[in-house]
């Protein structure tokens, strides 16, 4: 066997392990649907495991899950930098668009299954409350963020334009916190852990801006 | 109608009974071998109520009213049984809509006295069981609407607040009525967390305590108000946003001044000292003109809210001439 040879089936074992933690990871992302659908399949209190209220059920849980995507999209930077793990980029799009995937969920359950489509309740939801307003203003920065996650998106902006874009994610993270927050009756502490995680994910982000230079240039 | 409700308890009873041997589970252990399951025999107020939380389940003599029932509110069935009693809001055994089913199990709801204090003739502090002694209990089936936007139909079983009141005799200065909450971190774990301050507090005008439909609750579906509900006693004021309907008194003043609410000390802009139910008043968060009515699966529509949750007739004059969009 020659040395090329050689190198090109490392090659292809390496691609092939790459494309198969792709598919594991895009399984496991839907892990959290594939729970909402198995709970509305299985009999509970009020007739489903999704409970009593489940419109509300669903619309929440789908909204907790589409912050955690948002705050695991944002957290692949931050965890690469501290454990050097510089695989975890290559699935960064990937949890970007869950997040955006469990986003558009969230919101459907609310206008489909909770509004049941009453345009002008959800209007004056959207224009008269703030934790709605909040919450939309974050959805709709996300659009252009999903639309230019292809490859040939970032080729057609350039890099320095695309990263300027999907620098959004820093004020749209904040903004799902806030909403959560608001949302709750009372101070309650679940919205507080996540407003300090995404804190300390973004106070990453200031550090890696503003931390001595000689030291990254000593690293590389 | 009333047929109808038997014949749906009797279609769940083995689940009912299923899930209480469950949550009673730890109390049943400890309870069962001395107590007896011969316990749960019917008998009178008095004898009934005065018992560990094994009794949970108790059946009560109650008159079925024959004002207050499904067809009076054009409704086929009560809320389940299970729903009303799993899904509820009470932030003394915590936040979550399940936790208080979960955390308030080990609560004795006995011994238990309510404090009726100021501007009466007899004030004094009383054993619930004595204090309604004298009173038949009466079923009455209400419709109750959370200020969440949510609502059930359920019967309750109580005596007219305004009956109790009469026997200490109000003075004139009692223009008000203030109730509380028990305050004991010990046995209500939700208090251990500042979510809002404790005890809970609410308060009503006189003329709103003393209407007829004011229940003093001790019971729901013919049985012995569980932990969650607010056992032993609590109030339901069926006009009015859920929070209004406090529960585990143990504490009731005739005063003279507005007394503080809680959710209006914690958020005055979205809970006012009324909060009547009000589909034409939006909750500054989320709209009131519809309501989910839990329960009823995942497909089903909203119902529209009623003004003054459909008792408009009963109470509809106690707000003669007030702007109830300021008086919220």
């Amino acid at each position: 066997m020659s040395s090329s040879s050689a190198n090109e089936t490392t090659l292809r074992a390496t691609n092939l392990r790459r494309a198969a933690a792709k598919v594991a990871v895009f399984v496991i992302c839907l892990a959290p649907l594939a729970w909402a659908v198995w709970l509305a399949f299985t009999p509970g209190v009020g007739g489903s495991g999704l409970g009593p209220n489940p419109q509300e059920f669903l619309n929440r849980y789908l909204g907790d899950w589409a912050l955690r995507f948002l705050m695991i999209a944002l957290a692949v930077t931050p965890v690469r930098l501290v454990f050097g793990w510089r695989w975890l980029f290559r699935f960064r799009r990937m949890l970007g668009l869950y997040a955006f995937f469990y986003v558009c969920l969230h919101l459907a359950s609310y206008v489909v299954l909770d509004k049941g489509f009453y345009w002008d309740e959800i209007w004056s939801d959207v224009t008269k409350r703030t934790y709605i307003t909040v919450g939309m203003a974050a959805f709709i920065l996300l659009i252009p963020m999903a639309v230019t996650s292809t490859a040939g998106m970032v080729k057609r902006l350039g890099p320095l334009r695309w990263r300027r874009l999907h620098q959004s994610i820093y004020v749209i993270v904040p903004l799902g916190c806030l909403h959560f927050f608001m949302m709750r009756k009372g101070i309650q502490i679940e919205p507080l852990i996540y407003a300090g995680i995404t804190a300390t994910l973004l106070a990453a982000r200031v550090w890696q801006k503003y931390r001595p230079k000689p030291a990254r240039r000593q690293a590389l | 109608m009333l047929i109808k409700i038997a014949r749906k308890n009797k279609i769940k009873s083995s689940e009912i009974t299923a899930r209480n041997v469950f949550e009673n589970r730890r109390a049943f252990m400890k309870g069962a071998g001395a107590l007896g399951l011969g316990a749960v025999a019917g008998g009178t107020v008095g004898n009934l109520l005065s018992s560990s939380p094994v009794a949970a389940a108790q059946s009560l003599n109650a008159i079925k009213s024959d004002v207050y029932t499904l067809d009076s509110i054009g409704e086929e069935l009560p809320t389940d049984r299970v729903v009303a009693t799993s899904y509820n809001n009470f932030y003394e055994f915590g936040t979550g809509k399940e936790d208080p089913a979960e955390n308030a199990q080990a609560f004795n709801p006995r011994p238990w006295t309510v404090t009726i204090a100021g501007a009466v003739e007899n004030p004094g502090t009383f054993d619930i069981d004595d204090l309604l002694k004298p009173y038949q209990l009466e079923e009455r089936i209400y419709r109750f609407r959370c200020v969440e936007a949510w609502s059930m139909v359920v019967p309750w079983v109580g005596v007219p607040l305004a009956d109790v009141l009469k026997r200490v005799g109000p003075t004139s200065k009692a223009r008000y009525v203030a109730f509380k909450t028990l305050y004991d971190p010990d046995r209500m774990p939700g208090q251990l967390r500042g979510v809002i301050p404790w005890p809970y507090v609410e308060g009503l005008r006189i003329d709103e305590a003393m209407n007829d439909l004011t229940l003093l609750t001790v019971g729901m579906y013919g049985e012995v108000l569980p932990n969650q509900n607010g056992a032993p006693v609590r109030l339901i004021v069926p006009w009015k946003y859920g929070f209004k309907s406090i529960k585990s008194i143990v504490s009731i003043a005739l005063v003279e001044e507005q007394p503080p609410c809680t959710w209006n000390l914690t958020n005055p802009r979205e809970y006012g000292f009324y909060s009547n139910v009000n589909p034409d008043v939006d909750h500054p968060r989320w709209s009131q003109a519809r309501e989910r009515v839990v329960g009823t699966g995942i497909f089903a529509k909203r119902r529209e809210t009623e003004m003054l949750n459909g008792y408009e007739e009963e109470v509809g004059s106690l707000y003669d001439g007030m702007d109830l969009s300021k008086f919220y």
